[in-house]
């Protein structure tokens, strides 16, 4: 018979009704599956008892290998067998390559902006190769939960972009999984700790993983986290605590530098090993074997160990500094730090972290699994397994979006830490008379000037009536989708033409990158605030002059004699010239001046409109 | 009368109501409804209901409603693994039928 868990009273389902969620860490090293049962979050392990799965896709002619077995092969075969994939999700050909040369793949040589890699079975981009991997987790979860799965949580950085977002959602899709949210790496960590239902505050997630660092700085504001800040550094965990252990190692046993691979790589594992050993205990012994065949023989203190990796740490502590400043807040104003990825079980990591930011270290849950948990809670209540009271956990979008309006400003129409999903509307209207078409921009960055923003996607709204400037109504709708996903919808109101856009932009920006766009916004508002005002002016000159001119071309020449037609003209030409320099201010009064100076122009038309009109009817016609 | 539970299955509910932080034992029962007319009924118990039977095995509270007793006396609640999966059993020795699955059953 099929086999039951316990649920919580009133909640047993009928048969046949279990939903079965999971909750994926798809990570740039290891990969996790966590599912709730028995009303108890767990990381699901494979036959073979292990939970981690290493993020490694090998391809042979016999299909494609995932994990352990994988990995091990990354040495002999390294063009077929694809590491740290999540590195390449989302990012474009020339961002891929400009990561450096280390990557040892060739890629095909395509125009396209996704890059492809060559493999033995053919090429593979970077979203197929993680659907392997989400494959062998949904199967792994679907054996272990023995059903279905209805839908998955998929945990990504939270500086992940709309790009990186979309790429890792069509894995999902590539792979057969209905995917009920993404979910950010330090929310869901956040999650996994209860913090959630907690009251508001401020808590920072620190992440120490493998190879890469990352810190981020959530709110937590009536039920929904705000990413305040984030940082990190992609090439900074606990294999360089390994790599500098390692070279003490060679130092104290005279080992030269240029010893062979089988030797570096049986010093970096008894370096691992060592690391690991000195998290339980305060000492221990390493023995190796030397080339002469003598045995090198040391005893380790955790103290020294420390000392060798502290310079490691401080490193992470400056960053930590940098997102707290970008927050605006200074560390008596956060309440905890969660602590994620498994070198946070280094005692010193926990001791530091935990000092710097004064307050509590949570570091109960495994850190290697906190982020999978938190994501099978979120898809345990998102699939409908918990009372309805249960909050739904929403995030919010790390960066405005908007469109670019005249004189390349950027009109913000979802500002950042807004919640999602939202969909906010605006209307906007024709700058020049019989405009029939509307190019719409979409930016996303915190700065004014469109120059200093992300351009996200540009589409034209077609078949706009030719009507005069400024009557056209067309109304822009930006919807942000739980995922943080945006679409775009420009709609003119009248005949209801529209045009509309789904953003999936072609590369994405890192997280250095993003820090980088809100610090700038923050430095350069005063500048902006300037840019912006002028702008803002030129535009409106430039709109002045060509109203006017429009005007005088229709009818100057019967309602103006010469003289005044002479004066309009030299007060148009000191508007142009003066809209042209960098005063707002000059612009303003100027513009104001020809207006003034047009006021019996003004007069004079409205009283001949008139009088055309009404020419050839009766004044009583008009009552 | 009696509702009995194997080692196996008494380790994992104490486990799982220490992890729940709450909870004095657990409830057995059916319910109508499946495929083949009755289902079982496994959640954490808070409260003793009227009514309530409450028998004890390993340490572990069971509550049961009388009128679900009918349909469960003598079952024992076992925890097994099978393959990848794993959870609770009910070995009910009432039963006649089930569905192919064996979440619902007839007496």
């Amino acid at each position: 018979m099929a086999l039951l868990q316990l649920s919580e009273p009133g909640q047993s389902q009928a048969p046949h009704q279990h939903r079965l969620a999971a909750g994926i860490d798809l990570g740039t090293t290891n990969s996790l599956v966590a599912s709730v049962r028995s009303g108890r979050a767990e990381t699901l392990p494979d036959a073979q008892g292990r939970h981690l799965l290493p993020s490694v896709v090998r391809y042979t002619s016999e299909g494609p290998i995932v994990g352990y077995e994988a990995r091990a092969a990354a040495v002999s075969d390294p063009l077929n067998t694809i590491v740290s994939v999540k590195r390449m999700l989302g990012h474009s050909i020339g961002e891929v390559t400009s990561l450096g040369s280390t990557l040892p793949y060739r890629f095909s040589q395509q125009e396209t902006a996704v890059p492809r890699i060559l493999t033995v079975v053919g090429e593979r981009s970077p979203v197929e190769v993680s659907a392997e991997i989400l494959r062998v987790l949904s199967k792994r979860a679907e054996e272990t939960l023995g059903g279905q799965l209805e839908g998955v949580v998929i945990t990504v950085p939270a500086y992940f972009d709309d790009a990186q977002r979309q790429a890792t959602k069509d894995a999902a899709k590539l792979a057969g999984m209905n995917v009920l949210r993404l979910l950010n790496e330090p929310t869901a960590a956040a999650v996994a700790y209860g913090l959630d239902s907690g009251s508001d505050g401020v808590h920072a997630i620190y992440d120490l993983g493998g190879g890469t660092f990352d810190i981020s700085i959530l709110r937590l504001n009536r039920g929904v986290f705000e990413v305040l800040s984030t940082g990190g550094d992609s090439a900074l965990g606990g294999d360089d605590f390994d790599r500098v252990l390692a070279q003490w190692i060679m130092q104290q046993a005279g080992i030269p530098d240029d010893v062979d691979h089988v030797m570096q790589r049986r010093l970096m594992r008894d370096a691992c090993a060592a690391k690991e050993a000195l998290s339980e205990a305060d000492a221990t012994n390493l023995e190796l074997e030397l080339d002469t065949g003598e045995y090198w023989r040391a005893e380790l203190s955790r103290r020294q160990f420390n000392q060798l990796i502290e310079p490691l740490l401080r490193k992470t502590l400056v960053t930590c500094r940098r997102a707290l400043r970008d927050a605006g807040l200074t560390v008596a104003e956060i309440e905890d730090v969660v602590l994620v990825g498994g070198s946070t079980r280094v005692p010193l990591v926990r001791e530091l972290v935990s000092g710097f930011f004064d307050s509590p270290a949570l570091g109960e849950i495994d850190p290697d699994r906190v982020v999978a948990i938190g994501a099978a809670l979120q898809a345990d209540i998102l699939v409908g397994n918990k009372p309805d009271d249960e909050l739904l956990l929403l995030d919010v979008n790390p960066l405005s979006l908007g469109i670019e309006t005249m004189g390349g400003l950027v009109e913000k129409i979802i500002p950042r830490n807004t919640t999602i999903p939202v969909a906010r509307a605006q209307e906007f209207t024709t700058f020049k008379d019989g405009q029939t078409a509307m190019a719409v921009h979409v930016l996303q960055g915190e700065r004014e000037l469109v120059s200093d923003c992300r351009s996200l996607a540009r589409f034209e709204l077609r078949g706009i009536p030719p009507m005069v400037a400024g009557a056209a109504r067309i109304r822009v709708t930006f919807a942000v989708d739980a995922d943080g996903l945006l679409s775009v919808e420009a709609q003119e109101q009248s005949t209801g033409v529209s045009a509309s856009v789904a953003i999936k932009p072609s590369y994405g920006l890192t997280d250095e990158e993003i820090a980088a766009m809100l610090r700038d916004s923050m430095e350069s508002a005063g500048e902006d605030l300037v840019a912006r005002r002028l702008r803002e002016q030129q535009v409106e000159a430039q709109r002045v002059i060509e109203a006017l001119s429009a005007a005088l071309a229709a009818d100057g020449g019967e309602l103006l004699d010469a003289q005044e037609r002479s004066g309009i003209d030299r007060a148009l030409a000191r508007l142009a010239e003066i809209s042209r320099m960098d005063d707002p201010k000059a612009i303003k009064s100027e513009i104001e001046a020809l207006e003034k100076h047009c006021e019996f122009y003004v007069e004079r038309r409205m009283n001949s409109s008139v009088r055309k009109a009404m020419s050839g009817h009766r004044v009583d016609e008009f009552e | 009368m009696s509702i009995t539970l194997t080692e196996a299955a008494a380790k994992r509910v104490k486990s799982f109501i220490a992890s729940r932080g709450a909870g004095m034992g657990i409830r057995l029962g059916v319910k109508t409804s499946g495929c083949s007319g009755m289902a079982y009924v496994l959640e954490f118990a808070d409260q003793q209901d009227e009514g309530d039977q409450v028998f004890e095995d390993h340490g572990v509270k069971v509550l049961i409603d009388s009128k679900s007793l009918l349909y469960l006396d003598g079952t024992e609640l076992d925890y097994t693994k099978e393959g990848l999966n794993e959870g609770f059993k009910f070995n009910n020795p009432n039963v006649k039928d089930a569905c192919g699955c064996g979440e619902s059953f007839t007496v």
